[in-house]
């Protein structure tokens, strides 16, 4: 009985995926392959498939203007074939239409229908939370700006609000964050962003040459320099169709994951300075140094910047790093599970961490959440391992989680992976050691021609999580739209929902254990 | 305790004993040098992302520059870059290197307000304004404060009121949702009081450079005390330019 259910579930799912064009993490397909259903059909089927297993979820839904209409392009990742599934529909005379919305049925969409809504003024009937994500440049309604925001408001004598931002008391990106409390105890907060809007869809089409975008890329948040570049270049390359050396792949991986220890450890100094730990503060933060000066040693730049080009690099590894890289972390575990072992035993810290800023899997599911917010809840998720790319293909990479989704959890999932990516950086230098290619220079803007009318999709999970650019070019191979989502894009519903009836006090800490980018969600 | 006693020993000395002689190992790439080899300098200029490269007469201009190295690397004959990290000035043109030109970025002594040297000398407080920054700076300028940097000793902070503020700090290109919480921040901070540009998108726009995003009028309406290139820049790039501008000797 049991199995015929099984078997009829599987045969549905596959009728359902048959609807869209399946395609891999860095493969370039024909625009026009991707197939047009009219928005009934779009609806039923995306939220039929979202719906049937956990293992699918949208990665990007989008709008790419063409004349009058607009084509909302929506991207699926089935996890169990490692596919990305692709579907479109297109909104004729677009001016002021209304859809039904699917965050109705499905609420991870509500962030990127608030997008569409904000840039092309599509009404979506039946959104339950339809307000502007950043205020950009070219936004449909300039007669709103970012001053006079929806806020929720909850009417009551007890009841006070408490506005921050967006410039924070300390050197941080700029943010609002409203609470609405009740004495100490927050019912609701709302965050409010786009201050750190640039413009950067806008430019990356206004400045056509290769070291330009490549430059703008790694300037999406800097904190994520490595990976956001990373992303695009895996773009600019599937659209030129040309494969680059396995070498240069395991020196981007190798760069990935210093970036990701880099980070973590400063978020867990962060967090301790929110627990008041000096010691641990401290001792985090000098353990960052060497990573990030490692990386200047390699590329000159303590961030990475400049380290990742299309095809090629102005900065390939070498012997001599490879041997630094193994002592330095070797000193760096020594030091971090010293600190770790007292931070995570200590009972003052363990309680300071522990029950707070929960966010349930369930939550976590229905938002969308991605990378270490989702892992932190007991979500799987994670691109190296389900879409692999560059050195995660060849050298797998295994998901770690931890399950009580509160800033413990989050912490405690950072101290996991900077263990596993340290052990996962000495495999990628063993296979470095034995590989003898040579790493060419980047390509330049004459040797690069692009696929004609064709859509890329890249992914690649960064230390926040899940980043996905994808491009479409016409039908002279120029770059005709370009679009990127940075992971923060959904984790920050996460925050808000952690701080629900917490004391307002607790604020700091359930921010730091999130650590989520502004200007990811600006652009 | 004892535990905590041997961590701390662990660490060992984390503190730059002289922050002022501190050199950054290369490949870091500090103030370049232009020699007069000929290149193909239309090739340089078009490969610059960020149009800091200029031809008649060749030059680089550090406010612009983002460091990638594309023109050291394409031309190694005619530019290097040193890892020479001091690089601030309170004079927008000092950050032009021209072809053939070794000197030191300085600061001009008798741009400095007096009233710089004598109340901000042993005590300066400072709010950084995030203006649509990458995070990359921002990172850099709370490394300022770590146990490396340690720029407390020279009695410089960051406070978190305007009001408590000598200056501010802004880092980004400005963005237009910005503008107007930088005016304000501005307005908040008691006279006499300075401004500081910290990196290259700050100081020109960067590679944000004509985006209609960005609203710049607050860089053109006041004069500006010191500009610290660097796509983010270095920590001691900061920290030695704010030196120079508040203490006389050093
Ligand atoms: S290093 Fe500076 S001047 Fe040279 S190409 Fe890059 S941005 Fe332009």
């Amino acid at each position: 009985m049991n199995t015929s259910i099984n078997e009829l579930r599987k045969k549905n799912i596959q009728t359902l995926i048959k609807k869209f064009v399946s395609v891999k993490n860095n493969q370039a397909i024909e625009i026009q392959s991707v197939p047009i259903l009219n928005y009934t059909d779009f609806y039923t089927t995306v939220v039929d498939i979202i719906k049937s297993n956990d293992t699918f979820h949208c990665v990007n839904y989008y709008a790419y203007p063409q004349k009058n209409n607009l084509q909302c392009i929506i991207a699926i990742a089935d996890d169990e074939t490692k596919n990305i599934l692709l579907l479109s529909h297109i909104i004729e005379n677009a001016k002021k239409k209304k859809l039904e919305s699917i965050t109705q049925s499905i609420e991870a969409m509500h962030i990127f229908e608030r997008e569409i809504a904000e840039n092309f003024g599509i009404y979506f009937e039946n959104h339950p939370w339809l307000k502007p994500i950043r205020y950009p440049h070219n936004r449909e309604d300039t007669s709103q700006n970012i001053y006079n925001y929806p806020f929720y408001e909850i009417e009551g004598s007890q009841l006070h609000q408490i506005g921050v931002g967006p410039i924070h008391a300390g050197v941080i990106e700029p943010g609002h964050f409203r609470f609405t409390c009740h004495g100490e105890t927050v019912h609701h907060l709302e965050i409010q962003l786009g201050w750190q809007h640039r413009g950067i869809e806008t430019l990356f089409l206004q400045k056509t040459k290769l070291f330009q975008r490549n430059t703008l890329a790694e300037n999406i948040a800097g904190d994520t320099s490595i990976g956001h570049s990373v992303v695009f270049c895996s773009v600019i390359e599937a659209l030129n169709g040309s494969p680059i050396p396995q070498k240069l792949e395991l020196e981007r991986t190798i760069a990935m994951e210093l970036e990701r220890i880099a980070m973590h450890t400063a978020d867990l100094a962060n967090l301790s300075i929110g627990i008041a730990y000096q010691l641990s503060a401290s001792v985090y933060a000098a353990l960052r140094t060497p990573i990030i000066n490692f990386l200047q040693s390699w590329c000159g730049n303590r961030f990475g910047k400049s380290l990742i080009r299309a095809n090629g690099t102005f900065h390939p590894f070498s012997l001599i790093l490879a041997e630094n890289i193994l002592k330095l972390l070797h000193n760096y575990e020594k030091k971090f599970d010293q600190m770790s072992q007292k931070l995570f035993s200590l009972p003052s810290a363990i309680l300071r961490l522990k029950g707070i800023g929960n966010v349930t899997k369930t939550q976590a599911q229905q938002i969308g959440a991605v990378g270490m917010v989702a892992r932190s809840c007991g979500i799987i998720r994670d691109i190296r391992a389900s879409h692999p790319s560059m050195a995660y293909v060849y050298n797998p990479y295994f998901t770690s989680i931890t399950t009580t989704g509160d800033v413990f959890s989050r912490a405690l999932l950072r101290r996991m992976e900077i263990k596993k990516s340290i052990r996962y950086i000495q495999s990628l230098i063993h296979l470095w050691k034995q590989n003898n290619e040579t790493i060419p220079s980047p390509i330049l803007d004459e040797q690069l021609s692009l696929k004609k009318e064709h859509i890329a999709f890249s992914l690649a999970e960064g230390w926040r999580g899940e980043i996905v650019h994808s491009a479409i070019t016409d039908s002279t191979g120029k770059i005709i739209h370009y679009k990127i989502k940075d992971p923060s894009l959904h984790n920050w519903k996460a925050l808000e929902i952690a701080l629900r009836e917490l004391e307002i006090s607790d604020f700091p800490i359930n921010n730091k254990s999130f650590n989520l980018s502004y200007c990811g969600n600006d652009l | 305790m004892i535990a905590e006693l041997k961590l701390l020993k662990l660490q060992g000395k984390q503190y730059i004993p002289d922050i002022t002689k501190a050199t950054i190992p290369p490949p870091f790439k500090g103030k370049p040098i232009i020699n007069k080899e000929p290149a193909d300098k239309d090739l340089l200029e078009s490969i610059c992302p960020t149009n800091a490269i200029q031809k008649n007469p060749f030059s680089i201009d550090l406010g612009k520059c983002t460091f990638c190295g594309a023109c050291a690397f394409y031309a190694p004959q005619k530019i290097t870059f040193t890892n020479e990290h001091n690089m601030a000035t309170n004079v927008r043109e000092n950050l032009i290197i021209t072809e053939g030109e070794e000197n030191h970025i300085l600061l001009n002594e008798a741009l400095i307000r007096k009233e710089i040297r004598s109340l901000f000398g042993r005590s300066l407080k400072l709010r950084q304004i995030c203006a649509a920054g990458d995070n990359s700076t921002e990172l850099e300028l709370n490394a300022t404060e770590n146990v490396n940097f340690d720029m407390g000793r020279f009695g410089i902070n960051f406070v978190a009121s305007p009001r408590h503020a000598d200056g501010i700090v802004i880092s980004g290109p400005l963005s237009v949702n910005m503008a107007e919480a930088t005016q304000i921040c501005y307005d908040a901070v008691p006279n006499p009081k300075i401004i500081i540009l910290a990196g290259t998108d700050a100081i020109s726009g960067g590679i944000f450079q004509e985006s209609p995003a960005l609203k710049r009028e607050f860089i053109q309406k006041y004069s500006i005390d010191l500009y610290v290139p660097g796509n983010p820049p270095h920590p001691l790039t900061f920290i030695n330019g704010i030196l120079k501008l508040i203490r006389k000797k050093m």
